[in-house]
């Protein structure tokens, strides 16, 4: 690994005003999960590693009925994944956690890192956009939020100005009568997903109709998809397996998936369409169940 | 000012350790090249085979993939901590009593996931055993018998509570 300065701030102030100094220099690095695999085969060299990984006020996990979940960015996938809270009011991101990576790497990399990362085959972007989360940035300017969805500019292209750190994740409380579900297609529990999707779902429980619908589908375009067009297909209607087929098609037409040793481009094209469905589909059931 | 050493102060085994170090050493570097602490494996170094695994703070993560510099306070606990002077922990006899190091390549590794499993969950389910060596890789392909030597640790572990 190429050698680089370091700098360890110990507030979100300090790691602001570093990297305004360092201008568009700095690199933020939190657990280094994803990014000292890059760095260590030097395809990743940065000249100056800005580490937040010692910053205590952003070491958080909250909830409240009315807020939802507030998620620190250094909280780590260990701790998403075991807290009773979240068990309770979000039980997808313990289904998501249980295939993503390791134990190790899940004890030790953190949320914060992960949605920066800017990998459209990661999990936690697509559950936050199903789940219709916000991020809460801070720049040398002050805070600014923005929607999941948009933060994800391009292949491991995110929207953090240079001077800018996530500090949070704003996922809203669920509605009544909503469920949300994730999956992904893996060789091996913990692989990144050759295609994977995540989808939320509120249903009228008397009339069975549709009323809300959000889905995302990770590694098949370089960054996570949101299957709008899918989504509008669902919404407004009672949901049954020919509907299903058809928002999955509509996907699967959509869709730019790259093609490498893990699926070809009409294979993961194929299995948007299974995904989307499947995810879908569980989504509804929980929904149909939740009170 | 790119080679400017960082102190680094955490406590390793029980022990107290202060170090100055480059901010670009891995903690597997630190603790194999600096103290000497070879039992912790140097394997893929991409975060793929577990062999470098390690407690820290109880929990299992992967020497390879951690910059020693962030752990200043921290505590960690290697191989070379984990049996109480000559008596072997309970995980480290069953796995040698019932034959479950082939190689022995990934066994300090495993070994150390499967302490981190035990401290937190005393009475795990084989298929929270297997949860736990998820990352951990045998070449000789030798599951089996580590799962069933962690089961019996925990049984051991059980009875002396």
């Amino acid at each position: 690994m190429k050698s680089f300065n370091y700098y360890g701030p110990k507030t979100v102030k300090e790691a602001v005003a570093l990297l305004a100094e360092l201008n568009g220099e700095g690199k933020v690095i939190c657990g280094g999960q994803s990014l000292l695999v890059l760095m260590k085969q030097n395809m990743f060299t940065p000249e100056h590693i800005v580490d937040i990984k010692g910053i205590p006020e952003l070491d958080y996990l909250n909830y409240g009925k009315k807020e939802g979940l507030r998620i620190g960015a250094l909280t780590t996938h260990t701790q998403l994944e075991d807290s009773p809270v979240v068990k309770k009011e979000y039980p997808v991101f313990a289904e998501m956690e249980d295939n993503l990576a390791v134990v190790q790497t899940r004890n030790y990399g953190t949320i914060g890192g992960n949605v920066c990362h800017g990998d459209p085959a990661a999990d936690p972007p697509a559950v936050f956009i199903a789940l219709d989360a916000k991020y809460k940035l801070m720049g040398k300017k002050g805070e600014r939020v923005v929607d999941a969805e948009d933060f994800y500019k391009d292949l491991l292209e995110v929207d953090l100005r240079d001077d800018e750190i996530l500090c949070e994740v704003q996922v809203p409380p669920m509605p009544a009568h909503s469920g949300v579900a994730h999956d992904k297609l893996m060789v091996q529990k913990g692989d990144m997903g050759i295609v994977g999707a995540a989808a939320f779902v509120r249903v009228n429980t008397s009339t069975g109709i549709c009323e809300d619908a959000r889905i995302a589908l990770t590694n098949v375009a370089s960054v996570p998809f949101r299957a709008r067009n899918s989504e509008k297909m669902l919404i407004g209607k009672v949901i049954n397996e020919e509907l299903l087929e058809e928002a999955g098609k509509l996907a699967s037409q959509e869709v730019t998936p790259p093609s490498d040793t893990h699926g070809s481009e009409e294979y993961r094209r194929d299995m948007a369409r299974v995904f989307l469905k499947r995810v879908t589909a569980k989504a509804l059931a929980r929904a149909k169940q939740a009170k | 000012m790119n080679d400017r050493l960082k102190d680094l102060k955490f406590k390793v085994n029980g022990r107290e350790v202060e170090l100055k170090i480059n901010p670009k050493m891995l903690l597997l570097d630190v603790l194999r090249d600096e103290l000497k602490l070879t039992g912790t494996r140097t394997g893929c170094e991409v975060s793929a085979c577990g062999a470098c695994t390690v407690n820290l703070d109880g929990k299992a993560v992967r020497a390879c993939s951690i910059l020693a510099i962030q752990l200043n306070g921290r505590d960690v606990v290697t191989i070379e901590g984990v049996a109480d002077g000559e008596k072997l922990h309970p995980v480290q006899e069953a796995m040698v009593n019932h034959g479950a190091i082939e190689c022995g390549f990934c066994t300090s590794g495993m070994v150390m996931s499967a302490r981190a499993l035990l401290l937190r969950n005393p009475k795990p389910t084989r298929d929270d055993i297997k949860k736990a060596i998820q990352g951990n890789l045998c070449a000789d392909s030798g599951y089996v018998k580590y799962v069933e030597a962690i089961e019996m640790a925990a049984d051991v572990l059980q009875e002396k509570r």
